[in-house]
């Protein structure tokens, strides 16, 4: 049995209470075994978390590893001829989805030296680091030595060898650091909401993963979100009025971005990622950060708060927004490139047959990218960005009079804005005529 | 004499009704923090509701409507107004107040007082129903049984079906209730963190004028109605209480996060699937259910056996499919038992 006291100190107590072969038997408690595997001790992290001292070292890491691959093969979201990037913040979730993708990739590399065709190449892997500094002038100092710490890391992650990418947040303004760092500040400085300000970081950050990754030809994003994060997730969305949007950023894929991004890490708890960096060892660092003070700070204890009410709590958040309709885009799309073998190609089709078919286009946020409901559209705005944003970036990110809000729209990067104009120029009318093209008989309007 | 003008003028220019720009403002809206004052408030408040009733078309003439009265702020605003809109925008209707008397003392017994005096204040015909005429049992008592966790969850169920048998007992057409945007807002809340997808999808499709809390407080005090503001003292480990504190640190930050919320809440990709049950009719009692026996029943046929976990919690095998192997006993077994069905009234 664990040692349950909470004034023992040592891990393990129990285990080391084994005299020439016998196990030394408390009048009150007995020794356990693991509750999967009975052969071996329970761990005990002593973290006072739930189920502790019910898993044996290896059966508590095959848990969690478990749910990494079944996420991964199940949602095709590393094949063979893939080129992922992994999204590294040095926190302990990206910590162990580098380290999980890792070790599919040494498998992948070992399968492919044992076989005889040498048929299924092995995936890529490069890492993405985003250098937020820029937006927090005081974390500066600490920087550099989180990204010696990420590239030394990276390193020991081989062979195979991974390419490592310090993404300064900026960049998405351009390549002129001095300017890019400049209009970043000038940016977050308009935005008058607290909230907003801290979720536009967000949405720079994602562009910022996107531009390096499509610029080196990767064609995945893992992201190491764990269900605890989504779970704040849900709540942060449903506070800020983005009901219709939530489902679209709760699964294991979310293929609307140019380079699709996967979850592999969806269905582990914060508490297994934890205690898997306290049992293998896995170094992480925390840069400071600045003091959050907005909803989503607030959100966050709140469900710290449950948490300790219910330790279940996350889970049951997560799986009431998972029953949520996703969208078209929550897939990795089906591909008739012959790159990709068909075993894959097999899966993705299987897979694909769970989403009803409706191929419907949606218009998404310039912003936030997030996909916008019909009824959210202001037909006579006189303001193009505004037009096109959705009601929550309207509200905490957008400044509120006409003449800043054109002032913001050239601050913004050109990724958004273009995609702006895209908006306006597609009218109703062309808009149905292309989604009916192909039942058209004749090409001649007029003739109709 | 220049600078009293001065000082006069100054306060004149940056202290005037927003709206009316004539009265000297009073309060500062919750909802709007609009400076206005308390004429035009009463103004913008009525007409919200009045714009409400009408747009959905929820009356029609001659109708005969009841409005659920504990006595509190919500109900007391609910009742004034919709009286005093009958009378102003002639709807027609025939008002009653219907309340639910659930056994509670020190609580209860008090807010009813309050809700007589508001029968006479505003020229409405009462009609108290209780839990120990419908059920045979007290929330008191029932709490003497199970304590106080899940306490609310038996109050709530027979609250809302004792509504609907008092309703039916004044032979009216609709019920009005007072649920207010923050109730709306805790509730989508709350089926989001215990799971129930459907409750999530109902929830916000009742038409309600989402009224701000704040704004009830601020009418009540102004208009001086008579209303009962303690807390139920039954509540302080209700669930609900989390989603209210979170809700209160919400409004803080930003208080157009409660419509927010409902915003959500109405937005929702769930499938129509999901949706709606199953209406049925409960075997025991008559009463509108989707199971085999309604909620209440369950609920009941668990405190009489002093089994008082069933019904709460996940079903193994269901209240509902232990109730088929009783029903094989003798009639004679439970003395008291068929007595105590729910309601005496048919359906």
């Amino acid at each position: 049995m664990a040692c349950n006291s909470s004034g023992c100190e040592s891990g393990g107590c129990y285990g080391r209470e084994k005299d020439n072969g016998r196990k030394a038997v408390d009048v009150k408690e007995t020794v356990t075994l693991c509750v999967k595997c009975k052969c071996n001790e329970p761990m005990t992290f002593g973290d006072g978390g739930s189920d502790d001292g019910r898993f044996c070292a290896e059966c508590f890491r095959s848990n969690v590893y478990g749910k990494f691959r079944l996420a991964v093969t199940s949602h095709a979201m590393i094949t063979p001829s893939d080129n992922v990037l992994v999204a590294f913040s040095g926190g302990s979730s990206s910590r162990v989805a580098l380290q999980f993708v890792h070790e599919l990739q040494v498998k992948a590399l070992k399968n492919y030296e044992a076989s005889r065709d040498r048929s299924l190449p092995v995936f890529g892997v490069g890492v993405a680091f985003v250098d937020e500094s820029a937006a927090y002038p005081a974390l500066y100092g600490g920087v550099s030595d989180a990204i010696a710490w990420v590239r030394s890391t990276v390193l020991s992650l081989s062979p195979p060898g991974k390419d490592l990418h310090v993404v300064p947040i900026e960049s998405v303004f351009g390549s002129d650091s001095v300017e890019a760092r400049d209009r970043l500040v000038k940016l977050l400085d308009s935005v008058s909401d607290e909230t907003g300000k801290e979720d536009l970081l967000l949405h720079l950050k994602m562009l910022s993963l996107q531009k390096v990754a499509s610029e080196n030809g990767y064609n995945r994003l893992v992201v190491g979100s764990c269900t605890s994060r989504l779970a704040s997730h849900v709540l942060t969305a449903t506070v800020k009025g983005r009901g219709y949007s939530l489902s679209a950023d709760i699964q294991h894929v979310d293929a609307r971005w140019k380079v699709p991004i996967v979850l592999p890490l969806r269905d582990c708890v914060w508490q297994e990622i934890t205690r898997l960096c306290h049992l293998d060892g896995l170094k992480t660092v925390e840069l400071a950060r600045h003091p959050q003070s907005g909803i989503n700070d607030l959100v966050s204890s709140f469900v710290a708060l449950l948490q300790e009410e219910n330790p279940s709590r996350e889970c049951t958040i997560v799986r009431t927004a998972a029953k949520l309709t996703p969208f078209y885009f929550n897939k990795i799309p089906e591909t008739d490139d012959s790159c990709v073998p068909m075993a894959t190609q097999r899966r993705l089709k299987k897979f694909n047959l769970k989403y009803d078919g409706s191929m419907t286009t949606e218009a998404f946020c310039p912003i936030c990218n997030c996909p916008l409901n019909g009824s959210d559209s202001s037909e006579d705005e006189s303001d193009a960005l505004y037009a096109a944003s959705c009601s929550s970036c309207r509200f905490q990110i957008l400044p509120q009079d006409g003449s800043s809000l054109e002032q913001f729209g050239s601050l913004l990067p050109h990724h958004m804005i273009s995609q702006v104009k895209h908006h306006q120029k597609v009218d109703s009318q062309t808009y149905l005529r292309e989604k009916i093209k192909d039942c058209l008989l004749l090409d001649d309007e007029e003739a109709v | 004499m220049e600078a009293s003008e001065a000082k006069s003028k100054k306060q004149g220019a940056s202290r005037l009704c927003c709206l009316c720009n004539q009265r000297r403002p009073v309060l500062k809206r919750p909802k709007t923090l609009q400076q206005i004052c308390k004429d035009c408030f009463y103004e913008v408040f009525e007409e919200e509701i009045h714009q409400v009733i009408v747009k959905n078309g929820l009356f029609k003439a001659g109708e005969r409507v009841a409005i659920g009265a504990s006595g509190g702020k919500d109900s007391t605003v609910l009742a004034y107004v919709l009286s005093e809109l009958n009378r102003r925008h002639s709807y027609g209707l025939d008002l009653f107040l219907l309340s639910i008397d659930e056994g509670i003392t020190g609580y209860r017994d008090d807010s009813l007082e309050t809700v007589k005096r508001n029968e006479l204040q505003y020229g409405l015909p009462l009609q108290i129903l209780s839990y120990k005429d419908l059920y045979g049992w007290t929330m008191d008592d029932i709490v003497k049984m199970i304590g106080l966790k899940n306490n609310c969850t038996f109050c709530g169920v027979f609250r809302r079906q004792a509504l609907d048998r008092g309703a039916a007992l004044l032979k009216v057409d609709k019920l009005v209730t007072g649920h207010n945007a923050d109730d709306i807002a805790e509730t989508v809340l709350l089926n989001i963190l215990r799971g129930d997808i459907a409750r999530l999808s109902r929830c916000t499709s009742i038409t309600t004028v989402y009224i701000r809390e704040g704004d009830l407080h601020t009418y009540a005090y102004f208009k001086k109605l008579d209303y009962f503001s303690t807390e139920c003292i039954y509540s302080p480990n209700a669930y609900r209480g989390f989603a209210r504190e979170f809700i209160k640190d919400l409004e803080r930050l930003r208080p157009r996060a409660i419509l927010d919320i409902i915003k959500s809440g109405e937005d929702f990709r769930i499938a129509t699937t999901t949706k709606m049950p199953e209406q049925g009719t409960c075997e025991r009692c008559g009463y509108i259910s989707s199971q085999k026996w309604c909620k209440a029943c369950v609920l009941l046929d668990g405190l009489n056996r002093g089994l008082p976990k069933m019904g709460i919690g996940r079903a193994r095998g269901g209240a509902n499919g232990d109730h088929h192997k009783e029903t094989k006993k003798p009639a004679s077994a439970g003395r008291s038992l068929e007595s105590k069905q729910c309601g005496s009234l048919d359906f």
